[in-house]
């Protein structure tokens, strides 16, 4: 993702010091978007034990109903409760036809099914609303604002504050809602949690849900930086660097992981990059997180397993 | 009554371990042979060889390598398209730098080349497992990608990052023509299938299989977890990479990185687990499956509806239908179609007589 902003906007001394903070406050933001992604990621994961490799469909599926139905002109907020409602009846569609007949297989045919599922989002998103790219404007300019002297784009610090937001939400319902401590009790143990009278398909169903509403939320602000076009589904993918940082299970590792993958990605494009050669930063992130997985096996914040014979 | 093992003693050590120790399955084994190697090149079109046996030989190697290192040792990777470019432009390059070096050889080391790449993207395994590795090899995959479209070296300087394959002469013979370009692919396919069969029958495919099981188990009786992994890493990579390389070389002849991007890491591991993880005949099952689906679908589709409808709808139901069947299988068979396979022998077993 070139920032445009980042080479044009003003004369840029590589060496300086404001030109580092610069790349790193780019690059922090950055990965506050990834986050984004990796939250729905994390969610369903720790509810369902899924890997949800469809994670990525869904967020362009929701940014592509989105779009369209604003293009049919309905207002803003319309639009997005209507899309909230469509990711939701995905939600219900995918725990009823995919996960349900594929309980207790392994992880792995999981993991499988939601590439399988990726596909049909992708083929349907395609099919309803064709194959061409849309732009999405959310009303925020893509401008830099001066801060002591170093550029921040206004769009990257509301992302932030969105994304920010959108945590501490997600933080409340999980520790104070009914539903939310249901959750962290399937996520902790799924046998203890339908012992004591949890019904898991419907935890499934909400969690599903909510990490659509994730999806959509990542869609919009993707999406209007990027155009909502089919290598949403793509970018989607650094969401796993990510993940893999902050370890799977853990909604504040999505979060720093994002902040850290986002800002070496930057840092590494432009001052590897030289040496190197341009355009690390499309396998630089899963790398960067191989090594640190070789240090720290499980992630920032992933849970430690201990492993018996 | 036909496929029943009565009456067939074994009475040496060599005649129990056969890879098939059943009369009939040594008999059905040799007809298929005699009908690849004799019949279909004699009765073959070129759009046979061309658009299906060839691509559908090169990918069930792809797959057979997958599955060495995913069905057998019980390692994820979203990283053997990357393996399948480093062969490709491995051989290539061992084509135009070395003089005189024989295709096959060519093919051998571009094998090696990719081979040493998994093993050191392997090397992760160490300490990674499960998901995580997926992000390792999709590393792999993406750094492999990169470098292949960033150094223009390995490219020979190609502006469009296109190669196009030298000629494959062996021994004075020129394999040019479908007919021999697909017998070519078979002998190696072949070869290596019964290799991978061999390997995976001893020692260590023994030990693979205790690793995938458990790893933490198979530490503890005394197998070197690490080195059997890296080893499937290797080996899987090996295969991977010549099939790259015959992808490039008796297939599509030109090919640009593009073309063993993450979508044909993910094709290849659709093969494996639909035609049945950790099993070698799976993998040509899920091969032929995958790459046989969309063309039967297209002419149906065209059947049906004629070009009355717009292409690009009946490519997306085409997509959609193609997701589902794999959500299908997944859920009536998760073992794959080879379980499918094994299901019927046994019901062949016993009939006409189920009692």
């Amino acid at each position: 993702m070139a920032r445009v902003w980042l080479a044009t906007a003003h004369p840029i001394d590589e060496g300086s010091v404001e030109f580092f903070f610069e790349v790193l406050i780019g690059g922090l933001l950055a990965g506050v978007m990834y986050s984004l992604i990796a939250l729905g990621f994390v969610l369903i994961y720790k509810a369902s034990g899924v890997f949800n490799f469809a994670q990525g469909a869904m967020v362009l599926f929701a940014a592509l109903t989105f779009v369209n139905l604003v293009g049919y002109g309905l207002p803003f907020w319309v639009a997005f409760a209507c899309t909230l409602v469509a990711m939701g009846f995905m939600a219900l569609l995918v725990e009823r036809l995919v996960l349900r007949p594929l309980a207790n297989q392994p992880p792995m045919s999981l993991f499988m099914a939601t590439i399988g599922l990726a596909i049909v989002i992708e083929g349907v998103g395609q099919l309803i609303f064709g194959g061409k790219a849309f732009g999405l404007d959310l009303g925020i300019k893509d401008v830099p604002i001066a801060v002591g002297g170093v550029q921040i784009s206004k769009f990257d610090l509301f992302a932030a504050a969105v994304a920010g937001t959108l945590v501490l939400v997600l933080g409340a319902f999980f520790n104070w809602s009914p539903t939310g401590r249901a959750l962290r009790a399937v996520a902790d143990d799924h046998q203890a949690a339908m012992s004591i009278g949890i019904p898991l398909p419907k935890m499934w169903r909400i969690v599903w849900a909510i990490s659509g509403a994730v999806a959509l939320v990542a869609g919009l602000l993707w999406g209007s930086r990027l155009g909502v076009q089919f290598g949403l589904a793509v970018v989607a993918l650094k969401a796993l660097p990510v993940l893999i940082l902050g370890g799977f299970t853990s909604i504040a590792g999505a979060i720093v992981g994002g902040l850290i993958v986002g800002a070496a990605e930057k840092l590494a494009e432009v001052y590897l990059g030289r040496y190197i050669g341009s355009g690390i930063e499309n396998w630089f992130p899963y790398v960067f997180a191989m090594l640190f997985l070789l240090v720290r096996p499980h992630g920032l914040f992933g849970e430690r397993r201990i492993e018996r014979v | 009554m036909l496929y029943r093992e009565a009456g067939q003693y074994k009475i040496a050590y060599a005649t129990d371990q056969q890879i098939f120790p059943i009369l009939q399955d040594r008999a059905a084994f040799a007809a298929l042979m005699i009908l690849a190697f004799a019949i279909v090149p004699v009765v073959g079109t070129e759009y046979w060889f061309n658009g299906l046996l060839i691509p559908v030989l090169i990918l069930s190697l792809a797959t057979l390598g997958l599955n060495i290192l995913t069905g057998f040792a019980g390692q994820v990777s979203l990283g053997s398209a990357g393996f399948m470019g480093v062969g490709a432009f491995a051989a290539y390059n061992f084509m135009l730098r070395v003089d005189g070096m024989p295709v096959l050889g060519a093919f051998v080391l571009a094998g090696g080349c990719a081979s040493v790449i998994g093993v050191l993207f392997g090397l992760s395994c160490h300490r990674i497992k499960d998901f995580y590795l997926i992000v390792a090899t999709l590393g792999s995959q993406f750094f492999i990608e990169w470098a292949l479209t960033k150094f223009g070296w390995l490219t020979d300087y190609s502006p469009s990052g296109v190669i196009t394959a030298q000629k494959m002469v062996i021994l004075g013979v020129s394999f040019d023509t479908p007919v021999r370009r697909y017998l070519l692919v078979l002998a190696v396919v072949v070869i290596m299938a019964l290799a991978a069969k061999n390997m995976m029958r001893g020692a260590f495919g023994r030990n693979c299989m205790a690793v995938r099981d458990m790893d933490v188990a198979a530490g503890v009786i005394g197998i070197n977890v690490f080195r059997t992994k890296l080893l499937a890493f290797g080996i899987s990579a090996f295969y991977c990479g010549v099939a790259g390389a015959l992808w490039a070389y008796a297939y599509v002849g030109t090919v640009e990185p593009q073309a063993f991007d993450l979508d044909r890491s993910l094709q290849i591991l659709f093969m494996a687990i639909i035609g049945g993880l950790g099993s070698i005949m799976g993998s040509f099952l899920g091969a032929a499956f995958v790459m046989l689906t969309p063309i039967v679908m297209n002419i149906v589709g065209t059947a049906l509806f004629g070009h009355a409808i717009d292409a690009g709808i009946v490519a997306n139901v085409e997509h959609i239908i193609y997701g589902v069947l794999i959500i299908w299988l997944l859920i009536v068979e998760p073992h794959g179609l080879v379980r499918l396979w094994q299901i019927g022998k046994e019901k062949l077993r016993l009939w006409p007589f189920p009692h």
